[in-house]
């Protein structure tokens, strides 16, 4: 190709040796475990930390969907939905009849132990979400399958209503004895996490909850990365790049299709499942249109498919939302003598952050790399990149 | 082909039935509503009174729908994107309308010839605003992507959406807000057969019909009209033939703009509410009668949106109004999934 003795006109960021890299990701772990030490147990910004360590897991499944698969999923807000249910079936006194007012108890400790209803230990409960919500992924999946982008979107964001609305009026729903929700009352309160071998978790030390979600991230971290580079990540890749290329060289569309949906779902599933647990509650207003353009605001702001970038977007529009707009810029209307709460407008603020960011800047803060060279240089230059490359290519045996 | 000529097998039956169902499932699907319902009356109250209602109320909602589907279904068949921002530029619509005649101070005192022009002159202020404000979003978040990946218009898309929306949200509040009822839209104008027609039906009715008619005799006859559909079919030899795509698709939002802002004062009139919210619910509506009509098809977007009004309307009545949302959503997932290119049959590229 003539393209190929063209000078580079991009600058590339260069590339750490293996050595530096560990180092750096040690340092940032040990930094990440360190820092609630130097955090008030029960203050506002631990708490603040650990939702936004929680939406890092979400953005991540996100990510995989948007990002890896290319499937706009504008109703992810539906795995959350889910995930918290199962914490709240499992893990409060909703099922307060079950057992004949006795209740159920499997491998729990401490106060729910006494309690009416069903309680299971944390991790079966995450085990339980991430069933339920990989299942309730590959549904949703299912009729998206022969449609092409913009519709996905549509049906997805239809499930995800559809979720949010039987959520809601959930408590006219009745079967076996019990309500299908809470509808907006919310099921609460709702099980402490309770881990073996640890105290049951508290609402006054906030470090265990950290710490929880912290480890949530790496694990989901771990499995992101070795997703991404495993034959099943290049197949979402390609189907991403070019689905009717990449189905005749073999890649097996709908399976690679649907274990994208499950995947994402079941992270989604595991943050639900602990948000529902932290927060206490879990309730039919949290699951709303907006929260799913919440989490694809982190993925976009990041870099679509860019796992650090995804990182580095779900806890900056996690500080924003939670510490920055309303504790550090609520003041400047009123001190501007404009008359309204700017919480109010907080999605505003998301709304006008995804367009500049993609009329701006539209690989994002830490662009993916493969997406960065076809933003920037188109796709024939992408001929010199390869050999730099292996990871990306598409080549199933 | 040789199957169903071998004499005795079942393939020739089996095969025109399924055609059968293909051509008129989603009908048939449709039907079944008012067909169940119908039956129920007839068995509990003996005559049909109460589904005439439903039907009436739903073809005059249906007419607002219809108005904003086109607007989807005209952008869809130019460039091929979900314009989510649709709905709220349809909530924008009621907000200007409402805060106009508020402003000019138009109430039920004036007089039947004062209320036609005062509200001829909202009608138009409603379209202008809303159709520059189309254009206007085109403009800067649609015209910079093209050429991009198809996913980062929509995400824009969805990102103006929610600007509109906080937009609606600092002009009039958090709650839904009463209008004054110039129309007294709740009174009836006469009645047939035990189905009252309110003065909100007849507006609906009349102001949707001239505008879809003059619509539909612009795209089919003049200049623009024609570089429209050229453009739709491929903007790339519309270029070589001398249209200005760029303009033309401004002239598409413009419309298309403009319809949401008279379809944003008919639903301030008959609903006598406003709400920052209502946009997102409209669009989603909106968007699932352009889809059922066939997106790209503007016959197909009129009667999509008569469709939807009148399955909301039996839904909001018969089921309650809060699960009407999750039905209007999942018939939009049924006719994804069994017939993407709906009633009347899709007039895209892709389709094409």
């Amino acid at each position: 190709m003539s393209t190929a003795a063209a000078p580079r006109t991009r600058p590339r960021a260069p590339k750490l040796a293996r050595g530096p890299r560990l180092a750096l990701t040690a340092a940032a772990i040990v930094a990440g475990v360190i820092l609630p030490f130097f955090l008030d147990a029960g203050g506002g910004f631990i708490d603040d930390a650990t939702l936004a360590l929680a939406y890092v897991v979400m953005a991540l499944g996100l990510n995989i969907i948007v990002g890896f698969a290319g499937l706009l999923d504008l109703g992810y807000v539906a795995f959350f939905a889910i995930g918290a249910y199962t914490m709240g079936y499992f893990g409060s006194l909703f099922h307060i009849e079950a057992n004949g007012g006795e209740g159920i108890h499997v491998l729990v400790t401490g106060p729910a132990a006494e309690l009416p209803g069903i309680h299971l230990n944390f991790l079966l409960i995450v085990v339980l979400a991430i069933i339920a919500t990989t299942i309730a992924g590959m549904l949703i999946g299912l009729p998206t399958l022969r449609l092409r982008g913009d519709y996905i979107a549509i049906v997805t964001l239809a499930f995800g209503e559809i979720v949010g609305r039987i959520a809601l009026n959930g408590d006219e729903i009745t079967g076996f004895g019990t309500k299908l929700t809470n509808g907006r009352q919310g099921i609460t309160p709702v099980d402490k996490i309770d881990l073996p071998f640890i105290e049951p978790f508290t609402s006054l030390n906030l470090r265990p909850w950290y710490w929880v979600a912290f480890v949530m991230v790496l694990l989901v971290l771990f499995v992101n990365f070795r997703l991404r580079d495993s034959r099943l990540g290049r197949a979402w890749i390609a189907l991403r790049e070019d689905e009717v290329a990449a189905v005749s060289m073999g890649v097996p569309a709908v399976k690679t299709k649907l274990l994208a949906y499950g995947t994402g779902a079941a992270f989604g599933g595991i943050s639900g499942a602990f948000l529902g647990s932290y927060l206490n509650t879990v309730n039919a207003d949290q699951f709303q249109f907006s929260f799913s353009i919440f989490i694809l605001a982190m993925v976009i702001l990041g870099g679509l498919g860019s796992i650090w970038g995804v990182v580095v977007g779900a806890i900056a529009l996690s500080f924003i939302n939670n510490r920055l707009i309303p504790d550090v810029l609520n003041e400047i209307p009123g001190n501007i003598g404009l008359d309204f709460d700017l919480t109010e407008l907080s999605f505003g603020i998301f709304g006008f952050l995804l367009v500049i960011m993609m009329v701006l800047r539209p690989e994002g803060l830490i662009p993916e790399r493969r997406r960065q060279i076809e933003l920037s240089e188109g796709i024939e230059d992408l001929a010199v990149d390869e050999d730099e490359e292996p990871v990306v290519h598409a080549t199933v045996p | 082909m040789a199957a169903a000529s071998l004499p005795g097998t079942s393939a020739a039956p089996v095969r025109a039935l399924r055609a059968l169902l293909g051509k008129y499932g989603l009908i048939l699907v449709l039907a079944i509503m008012p067909v169940a319902f119908g039956i129920h009356d007839l068995r509990t109250e003996g005559d049909l009174s109460r589904l005439g209602n439903n039907l009436l109320d739903g073809l005059s909602n249906g007419a607002i729908w219809a108005l904003v589907a086109i607007g989807y279904t005209l952008v869809y068949g130019i460039i091929e994107l979900i314009n989510f921002a649709h709905g709220d530029v349809f909530m924008i619509g009621s907000f200007s309308a409402a805060g106009f005649f508020g402003t000019i101070g138009l109430t039920t005192a004036v007089g039947p010839a004062g209320l036609v022009i005062g509200l001829a002159v909202t009608l138009l202020v409603a379209m202008a605003t809303c159709g520059t404000l189309n254009v206007m979003i085109e403009r800067v978040a649609y015209r910079p992507l093209r050429g991009a990946p198809k996913l980062a218009p929509l995400i824009t898309a969805v990102g103006f959406s929610f600007i509109l929306q906080n937009v609606g949200l600092l002009w009039r509040g958090g709650s839904q807000q009463g209008i004054v009822d110039l129309i007294d839209s709740q009174e009836e104008l006469f009645a047939a057969a035990g189905v009252s027609v309110t003065h909100g039906d007849a507006l609906a009715i009349v102001v949707t019909i001239p505008l879809v008619l003059a619509m539909t005799t612009f795209i089919a006859r003049s200049r623009l009209g024609k570089a429209m559909r050229a453009t739709a079919q491929d903007p790339d030899a519309a270029r070589l033939m001398g249209i200005n795509v760029d303009t033309t698709i401004s002239a598409t939002f413009l419309i298309g703009g403009m319809l949401a802002g008279a379809a944003g004062l008919i639903y301030a009139l008959y609903q006598t509410t406003v709400w920052y919210f209502q946009g997102f619910t409209a669009g989603l509506i909106a968007f699932t009668a352009a889809v059922m009509g066939g997106i790209g098809n503007i016959r197909g977007a009129v009667l999509g949106g008569l469709i939807i009004g009148v399955i909301q309307q039996t839904s909001d009545n018969r089921i309650g109004s809060q699960w009407t949302p999750a039905i209007v959503f999942a018939y939009l997932v049924l006719i994804m999934v069994f017939k993407p290119s709906g009633l009347l049959g899709e007039e895209t590229r892709e389709a094409g």
